[in-house]
Formats: structure tokens, sequence, C-alpha cells
């Protein structure tokens, strides 16, 4: 091993050392970085995590992040509910009916990346001028969820199409030989066996809504309650961090309700990308 | 029958697809239309180049030039920070990294990337600022460590991981006859990787810088929590002060704007000013990605006529 290294070290002139420290150290940084960002929520929280944390009320002394966990995963739901059909819908029109490179096609795609670049504060602006004011709506979980829907549909498009499209031309040539239509071959053969990696980008969307903030804070009040209806408000967990940490007053609450919000987003991105390996693997 | 529904279904996907025209659109019209009047209310000059904000003064004025600066110094700090340490990632994570290592390391940059910005801030706020505050507080006789220092490291932190993934993605996209090429020649393999596939990848990695910018540019929640957002004008080598960025201005005042005031539709022109910046990054991207497609197709060409 030192006999290595010292030969590795003769070898290298005094430029590639230099080169080659230099993008080690970088990595190593970029690495230790992370490992200390979650490091460091997760030592300081995990002792705040108790019970009550998660008792159904929220009263001034305990502030638990039940009613938050609620309205997120209700958030989730209603969401995808509206973003997931047009997002596979659009996806399926782009790849499977739609002339490659077609002026429409061109447009598609453009708004598309534009979404995609708007930063989260602009959907939240547009949500409250548009869904809460001008349509009436208040802040709502449903301006709210409408204001997410088009945030996250770029993410779903681009990730169904990039499954529709890694499914092999053959399948869809053997039902149509079989003398399958146009819309059953999409229904019944290129959909299902893309459905596993449609499935990860969606889980990646949860990611993102789970974690959203800037796009809610106005759409979606921040009132801290059990959702009732449509047009109730509410407040996610993100948003929760948010106001804990800010108020400067629970911080032990924040640190501990951090943890949590932390450990839902990374294992939702871990079972993201577990998914699609899976996919990948099974087209292989 | 059958045919009735297929074509049926030809509508609906073709309708589903055009939601996202409609959704730009919905943005540009309802963003413009609120915005814009604004703007010509305040007079253009007076608003992009005003160096005061008081709104709730009783003579209220609106220049919203601190914020567009303010803007302009944390994301050049976040590149500055970030992009070195992100570019020279990538070369390691394209063309240094030993497999064993690349297969723990990767996962990790993913993860990073879906990191939600409170937490971002929460980590400043709680990491960043106070150790600002411990080296210089004395020093510069500070009042807090929220300062634009701590926003632009806290970006700069934020963009690692998609400056990190586009720029490895664009140096692997690099024809590997380049690099052996260079080694048959007699580079050594960090030569070969900084001399030849670097320059070869050099669009690729500006398109990586680029998004960086727009994600700073963007980034709001975060940037609130640790920029100390006072209104104020700052020259650049003032990084030990407070700043307030065009993103943190709505976040700020949209909680308590009176509706429909001249205040609010200031607050909307903000944003509007800020859509305009992204759409400028975004064809800037365009442009660079659209570059870097004609030169690999010329490239290619090249390639066939020496090959035959």
């Amino acid at each position: 091993m030192i006999k290595n290294l010292i030969k590795l070290a003769k070898r290298k002139k005094p430029a590639d050392w230099l080169r080659f420290l230099l993008t080690w150290t970088s990595a190593l940084a970029a690495i230790a970085i992370l490992l200390y960002i979650v490091g460091f929520i997760l030592v300081k929280g995990i002792p705040h995590i108790e019970l009550s944390l998660f008792s159904t009320t929220y009263t001034v002394e305990n502030q638990s992040l039940f009613p938050a966990l609620v309205t997120t995963l209700v958030m989730v739901a209603m969401t995808l509910l509206i973003a997931v059909p047009f997002g596979v819908f659009s996806a399926i029109y782009l790849v499977e009916y739609a002339n490659r490179g077609s002026k429409i096609v061109r447009l598609i795609r453009m708004t598309t990346e534009i979404i995609a670049g708007i930063p989260s504060i602009v959907f939240g602006l547009f949500g409250y001028i548009f869904f809460a004011t001008w349509l009436g709506w208040g802040k709502s979980l449903l301006a709210g969820c409408f204001t997410l829907a088009i945030m996250i549909l770029p993410l779903i498009m681009r990730t169904t199409e990039e499954s529709l499209k890694s499914i092999p031309d053959s399948y869809r040539e053997g039902s149509f030989s079989l003398g399958a239509g146009k819309l059953r071959t999409v229904w019944r053969i290129t959909l299902p066996s893309a459905a596993p990696g449609i499935f990860a980008g969606i889980i990646l969307a949860v990611g993102r809504i789970v974690g959203e903030t800037a796009a809610l804070m106005f759409t979606i009040g921040n009132v801290i309650q059990l959702p009732n209806n449509l047009f109730s408000q509410g407040r996610t967990l993100a948003l929760h961090v948010y106001q804990l940490s800010t108020t400067g007053l629970y911080v032990d609450k924040a640190y501990a309700t951090t943890v949590i919000l932390l450990v839902v987003v990374l294992f939702i991105n871990y079972l993201s990308s577990a998914v699609e390996r899976r996919f990948l693997q099974k087209l292989r | 029958m059958l045919k009735l529904t297929e074509k049926f279904m030809r509508i609906i996907f073709l309708i589903a697809a055009m939601a996202s025209v409609l959704a730009v659109i919905f943005i540009c019209v309802f963003l413009f239309s609120q915005g814009l009047p604004t703007i010509f209310r305040i007079g253009v000059f007076e608003f992009l180049l005003g160096d005061r904000w008081a709104p709730t003064a009783a003579e209220p004025l609106f220049g919203i030039l601190p914020m567009i600066l303010g803007s302009l110094y944390v994301t050049a700090g976040a590149i500055l920070l970030g992009v070195p340490i992100g570019i020279f990632t990538a070369v390691f994570m394209a063309r240094m990294c030993p497999p064993w290592l690349y297969r723990l390391i990767k996962p990790a940059f993913n993860l990073m990337a879906g990191i939600p910005s409170v937490v971002y801030g929460f980590f400043g706020l709680m990491v960043i600022v106070p150790l600002i505050f411990d080296w210089y507080g004395s020093r510069f006789d500070m009042m807090s460590g929220n300062t634009m220092l701590a926003a632009s490291v806290l970006l700069g932190i934020m963009i690692l991981p998609t400056v990190i993934n586009i720029a490895e993605t664009n140096i692997r996209a690099v024809p590997q006859e380049l690099y052996e090429g260079a080694v048959a020649l007699g580079a050594s393999h960090e030569r070969a990787v900084f001399k030849v596939i670097l320059p070869a990848a050099k669009s690729g990695v500006m398109a990586a810088v680029v998004l960086g910018v727009g994600r700073a540019i963007g980034e709001t929640m975060a940037v609130r929590m640790v920029a100390g957002n006072q209104v104020a004008m700052r020259m650049p080598h003032e990084f030990l002060y407070g700043v307030r960025t065009l993103t943190t201005n709505i976040i700020i005042e949209m909680g308590y704007v009176e509706h429909g005031s001249i205040h609010y539709g200031a607050l909307i022109a903000t944003g509007v000013v800020l859509f305009v910046f992204i759409l400028i990054i975004n064809l800037l991207f365009t442009a660079i990605n659209h570059d870097k497609k004609e030169k690999s197709k010329r490239q290619k060409q090249n390639h066939g006529e020496t090959s035959v």
C-alpha cells in the first residue's frame, strides 16, 4: 500500500499533483458539507423528538406537528390528483401521438422548460393573484394545491416522457401486429410497461410538494389546523418548520420538526431512485 | 365506434398537453397585467433605478435597485464560492472517482438536491450565521450574523448539487477518443482531463453554471432566513451587512400589504422583474445548449470525414 503510494507520488508531476488534489479536496469538501448538514440536524433534533410532538391538538405550550402532517398528506394527494393526469396525458401525447419537431410540440416543450425554471416564489405570487384573489378561492388548500400542481407539472411530464421513450418500439409493433389500435396499445402495453418509471417521477414530485414553502405561504395561508374542507386554510410541515425556526421561541421543537421533515423528504427521494433503478434493470 | 374513441382520446391527450402552454400564458398575463401598470404609475426609472424603498412612508417611495443589486450580489457570491467546488467535484465524479466511491457519493449528491430549502435555511440560521458573528462580530461591530456573506455561503452550498450533476453529465458526454488521443500523445491522466476533456465540455459546464445562477437568484426561504433583509444600497465590499433580494422583498411584505394598493402592485412588479430575470437566464441556457448541439453535430461530421 505505502509502496504503491510512493510510486504514485514519484510518477506525477507537480502540476498533475495540483490537479489531483484540487479535484479530490473539492469532492471531499462537497461530501463533508452534505454530511455535516444532515448530521447536524439529526444530532440536534433527534433528542427532542417526543411523543407530544405528534399529539392531535396544537397548543401554545405544545407545538404539535400533527395538524401540519395531516395537511401535508392532504396537499400531496390533492396536488397529485390534479397534476398526474395532466402530466401523464401530455407526455403520452408528446411521445406517442405528436410528430416530433412539429410546431405544437416545440411550443409545449418551450413552455414546460419555462415552468421548470420559474422560482417557487413566483408561483406563490401567481397563485395568490389568480387562484386566491381572481377566482375568489381565498387562501385555501385548493388554491395551494393548484399552484403546486402547475409547479410539478414539468417534472411529471419529463419523467413520464423518458419512461415512455425507454420502452422499445418492438413492444408497440408487436401490439399493432396483433391488431390492437393505437389507444389500446398505449393503454395496455406502453403505459403499464412504463408505469414504474412514471411512478418514480411521481414520488420525486411528492418530495418537492412536501419540501415546498415559498409557493404555499400566500396560497394556503399559514393557519395551523386540521383540514376541514377544500377552502380551509392550513400549514404544511415545511411551512411549520419555517414558522418555528424564524420565531426563535421554540428552537428545540424546530430542530425536532426539521428532523421529521428531512427524514420524510430523504426517504421519499431514496424511494424514487430505488424504483427507477429497478425499472431500468427490468428493461435491460 | 372504436375509431371515435381513438379520436376522442387523442383530443383529450392534446388538451392535457396544452395545460403547460395555458399555465405559462396565465402566469404571464396575470403577473404582467397587474405588475406593469404599477411600474408605469411609479415610473420605469424610478422603479428600477430608484434607491429608496419606503412603501409605508407618508410619501411612499418604490425603488427596487437595492433589491436588484442584492439579488445580484448574493448570486455572484454563491457562484464565486459554489462553482469552483462544483466543477472540480464534477470532474472528479466523471473522470477521477474510483467506482466504489462513486457508488457511495453519487446517491448522496442526488439526496442533497432533494433537501428542502427551509432545511438549508434552518441550517444556515443555526450554523453559518452564528459562525460569521463569532468571527467578525466584535471586529466589525456587527448586530448579527445575518449578512450578505451568510446568504452567499448558503446559496453556494445549495447550488452544488445542480452544478455537479449537470456538469458531470456533460463532462461524461465528451467522446472518449479525445481523452485517448491526449494520452497517446503522452499526456498524463490529469493533464488529459484538464487540458482536453474539460475544454471540450466547456459549453456544458457553462450550462450547469447558468442553471446554478437560476437556482440562486430564485431562492427565497433560505435567503430570507439568513440575509438580514434590510433595505439599503450596498456595495459589493459590504458583504458583512444585511441585504434584501427581490425574492425576499415579496415574501416579507406580501404578508401585510394592503390589497389593491400601489404597494401591492409594486410587490407584484418585483415579481415581474424577477420573472424577466429568470426568462433571460432560460434564454441563455437554451442558447448555450443549442450551441452545444451544433458543435457536437459538427464534431461528428468531421469525425466521419476523417475516418472515411
